[in-house]
């Protein structure tokens, strides 16, 4: 009562103020205007104004994953709200928080067709966490309030706030943070302290554990990843990492199995395939990583540890959940594991570590670097060579070099690695580069890239230019859609139908229109030269590596196939012709 | 009976929800998106002063789906309370229908009849058609409706399952 009131636009500056925002990522047009003049009127957040409102979503993500905050983006109504649905989608897949604010045509409009307007809450629903259209400017701030709160709790996810023009101009009270809660969202933090106990009983019989991590114990925070490596060193069982995963627990521990999966390692595959338990630590039994469930880890016993309940017996039933963050479940499981004094048989871990070491072996990413034709494989060891021990953070687009950037680079600590990965989106890796740049404006910030994938966003290098962020685009350049021709290869008689990338852009001389530097390694004598160069620039920089064209990225797990059929290299490719089934076909 | 596996079972999902724009279209968009099925789906509005609905759902599906649709469901920001009422339990549930029956002579006789033993009333009587209502389990009213087919029904409408589990405690 008797409280000042402020305009719609003025109420939702002030929310986000209130919720620590410092930057956001957008774009203006009509709808949107009143909150752009009371931007143009403070000082306190920064605008970051980038060139198609995907890349603003994508920013957004990258600037979220690498600090942990809540990415935040302002786009208009209609067109400019239906340009961000890829990337609301893409933070959804990858459980990033975002809160997306959207321009709507005023309340009276809705629903007649009216100039710009969208249906934004319609199309967004299955594309978001939650989302809000604002009817009553009273309400603005509790809504934001809780939009931030649901966006960042929980599992995180992106939340749309549409706000109508005459909400953004009329007058309306404020109330901060501290009184919103939600009526019914109540995400479980703490795990089931009785199922804690019953996993690390579990975890004492096991002859042939493996851990299986993924995103979510990035997600969950430093000190996850931190409990994790402290678990698995007391445990002293073997630790595989999804696509989301990596840099959850050390990559270059000799406990780390690396990457598991479609493009995972022959040694990470078979522990899983052989393994009598199961470990799941944030992760969800996706296609990519289990292959044909039907001959998925047979043997196994499966502990699922997850914050989102619906992730569990969802694609593969387990004999134990337990709802939490990882992070709280990880500390409690310590606990009990060291009051009970549990030890693991050491005669069968020795065993299942000599299965393991047989496997590994194999020595599955091997390569051939010969003659002046870089291997990409090469050229992404070279590059993690003489940037791994720098301040730096790693962003791909998607396709072959995104699988042999998984493989090669090797992440020692989380939130160093952001792919694109459950949605898969080519055009993600610049955007995402360019918010982790402005979040970290010293860090050494690469996106390792392809020649197609490249070109979907490629728009951002003016906005990189504008705001003088030395993103580095390291381009995979194999002229190719790689991934499209390698399955074509495999699975399609090598009918390479449209998969080539004809007509490319002079890449040094784009850079330079751009305002950036333009790099170009044609051999392997160039490639560590050209490394150095791009990092030591002070500006962004594009490099064009050109790299063998016929590469495919091995090992493969072929589509419905089981993770003991995988193809190791190109020689299994001619003589396991049979290990791509019908069934197979149809998957993606 | 315990469900196997495999086994397709129908259930009857109760579902509370703050009563707000979209949230029916969130629950639907759901069944929809993930290629579950609706039965039969109610929703009115059960507290005015919480301002909280209740959506009653009848699905079928294996466990391992009926579970998913319930986690699924409970992941949905405006949903308070999720409750399987076809485990939780014992339940009641009733469906009302409406049923227009047109005819006369010896047909019109034999519908009122049959609507005599199935308890149904008739609500609308004109010379030529009757609207029956009937209230009952969706079997029943099944039943019923079989039965007056071939005595001229003409038109039906059914409001869905609203069920609620027996005893003295809410959902
Ligand atoms: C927006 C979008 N469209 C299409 C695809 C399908 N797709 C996956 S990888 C790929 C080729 C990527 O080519 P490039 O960027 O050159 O990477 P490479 O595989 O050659 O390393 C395509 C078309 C996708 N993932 N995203
Ligand atoms: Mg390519």
């Amino acid at each position: 009562m008797g409280q000042e009131t402020m305009t719609g636009a003025e109420l939702v500056l002030k929310a986000l103020v209130d919720q620590g925002v410092e930057v956001i990522f957008g774009y203006p047009g009509g709808a949107v205007l009143p909150l752009y003049d009371e931007l143009f009127k403070q000082n306190s957040l920064r605008h970051i104004l980038v060139r198609h409102e995907q890349a603003a979503v994508h920013a957004a993500e990258g600037y979220a994953r690498s600090t942990g905050k809540v990415g935040v983006v302002l786009v208009t109504s209609g067109p400019g709200a239906t340009n961000a649905v890829t990337g609301l989608l893409d933070a959804l897949c990858d459980s990033v928080p975002i809160v997306c604010l959207s321009g709507q045509v005023p309340t009276h409009l809705i629903g007649n067709d009216a100039f710009q307007e969208a249906d934004t809450t319609g199309i967004t629903r299955p594309c978001t966490k939650h989302n809000y259209l604002v009817k009553d400017v009273n309400q603005t701030a509790r809504i934001l309030h809780e939009a931030f709160y649901v966006a960042r709790t929980g599992r995180p996810g992106p939340v749309v706030v549409d706000l109508p023009k005459d909400i953004l101009v009329g007058r309306g009270e404020y109330v901060g943070p501290g009184k919103v809660k939600h009526k019914s969202y109540r995400p479980q933090v703490k795990g089931d302290l009785k199922a804690i106990e019953a996993a690390v009983a579990m975890m004492a019989e096991a002859k042939r554990p493996v851990f299986y991590i993924g995103g979510g114990v990035v997600n969950s925070g430093p000190a996850a990843s931190q409990l994790l490596t402290q678990f698995v060193h007391m445990t002293g069982f073997p630790c595989t990492q999804t696509l989301m995963g990596l840099g959850g627990f050390p990559g270059s521990d000799p406990l780390s199995l690396g990457m598991l999966g479609m493009h995972g390692t022959y040694e990470a595959n078979l522990a899983m395939h052989g393994c009598d338990l199961m470990v799941c630590v944030g992760a969800r039994f996706d296609d990519r990583v289990t292959g044909r469930l039907n001959a998925f880890s047979p043997q196994s016993r499966k502990i699922h540890i997850d914050i989102d309940p619906s992730s569990i017996n969802k694609n593969v039933a387990v004999e134990l959940s337990i709802v939490g963050d990882v992070g709280h479940v990880l500390e409690d499981m310590i606990k009990v594991w060291k009051s009970r004094q549990i030890r693991a048989s050491e005669a069968d871990l020795k065993e299942w570590w000599a299965s393991i070491n047989r496997w590994r072996s194999k020595d599955c990413l091997r390569y051939q670097q010969s003659g002046k034709l870089i291997k990409p494989q090469h050229a992404i060891e070279r590059l993690y060579q003489l940037t791994r021990d720098r301040d730096t953070y790693i962003t791909t687009e998607v396709g072959q070099h995104q699988m042999w950037a998984a493989q090669f680079y090797k992440f020692e600590t989380p939130c160093r690695w952001m792919p694109s990965g459950g949605l898969g989106t080519m055009g993600y890796g610049l955007p995402a580069a360019l918010g982790v740049q402005v979040a970290h404006p010293a860090s050494l910030v690469i996106d390792i890239a392809g020649e197609a994938s490249i070109q979907m966003n490629i728009q951002e290098m003016a906005t990189l230019a504008q705001y003088r962020l030395p993103v580095k685009v390291f381009i995979l350049n194999n002229q190719y859609m790689g991934m499209v021709r390698q399955w074509q290869e495999l699975l399609h008689g090598a009918r390479y139908s449209e998969s080539r990338s004809t007509a490319l852009p002079d890449f040094v001389k784009l850079a330079e229109a751009f305002g950036a530097v333009g790099l170009k390694a044609e051999t392997v004598d160039d490639l560590d030269d050209v490394i150095h160069k791009m990092i030591d620039c002070d500006r962004a920089v594009i490099v064009d590596c050109h790299v063998d064209p016929k590469e495919n990225c091995f090992p493969m797990i072929p589509s419905g196939a089981a993770h003991n059929e995988m193809l190791l290299g190109p020689k299994d490719e001619a003589t396991g012709g049979g290990a791509i089934s019908e069934d197979g076909m149809v998957l993606v | 009976m315990v469900q196997q596996p495999q086994e397709i079972r129908r259930h009857t999902i109760a579902i509370l929800v703050d009563n707000e724009v979209g949230v029916l279209a969130r629950v639907i968009g759901l069944f929809s998106g993930r290629g579950y099925n609706i039965e039969s789906l109610t929703v009115a509005e059960v507290d005015p002063r919480e301002q909280l609905s209740r959506i009653t759902i009848v699905t079928s599906g294996t466990l391992m789906v009926i579970e998913q649709i319930k986690a699924q469901l409970r992941r949905l920001v405006p949903v308070h309370k999720v409750s399987d009422l076809t485990i939780e339990g014992p339940s009641v549930s009733r469906e009302l229908a409406l049923v227009k029956v047109a005819g006369s002579g010896e047909k019109r006789v034999e519908s009122l009849r049959i609507a005599d033993i199935f308890r149904a009333r008739a609500v609308d009587s004109t010379n030529e058609s009757f609207v029956f209502e009937i209230v009952g389990s969706t079997d029943k009213l099944d039943a019923f409706i079989h039965l007056m087919e071939p005595l001229g029904l003409v038109d039906v409408s059914r409001t869905g399952v609203a069920a609620i589990a027996r005893g003295p405690q809410s959902i």
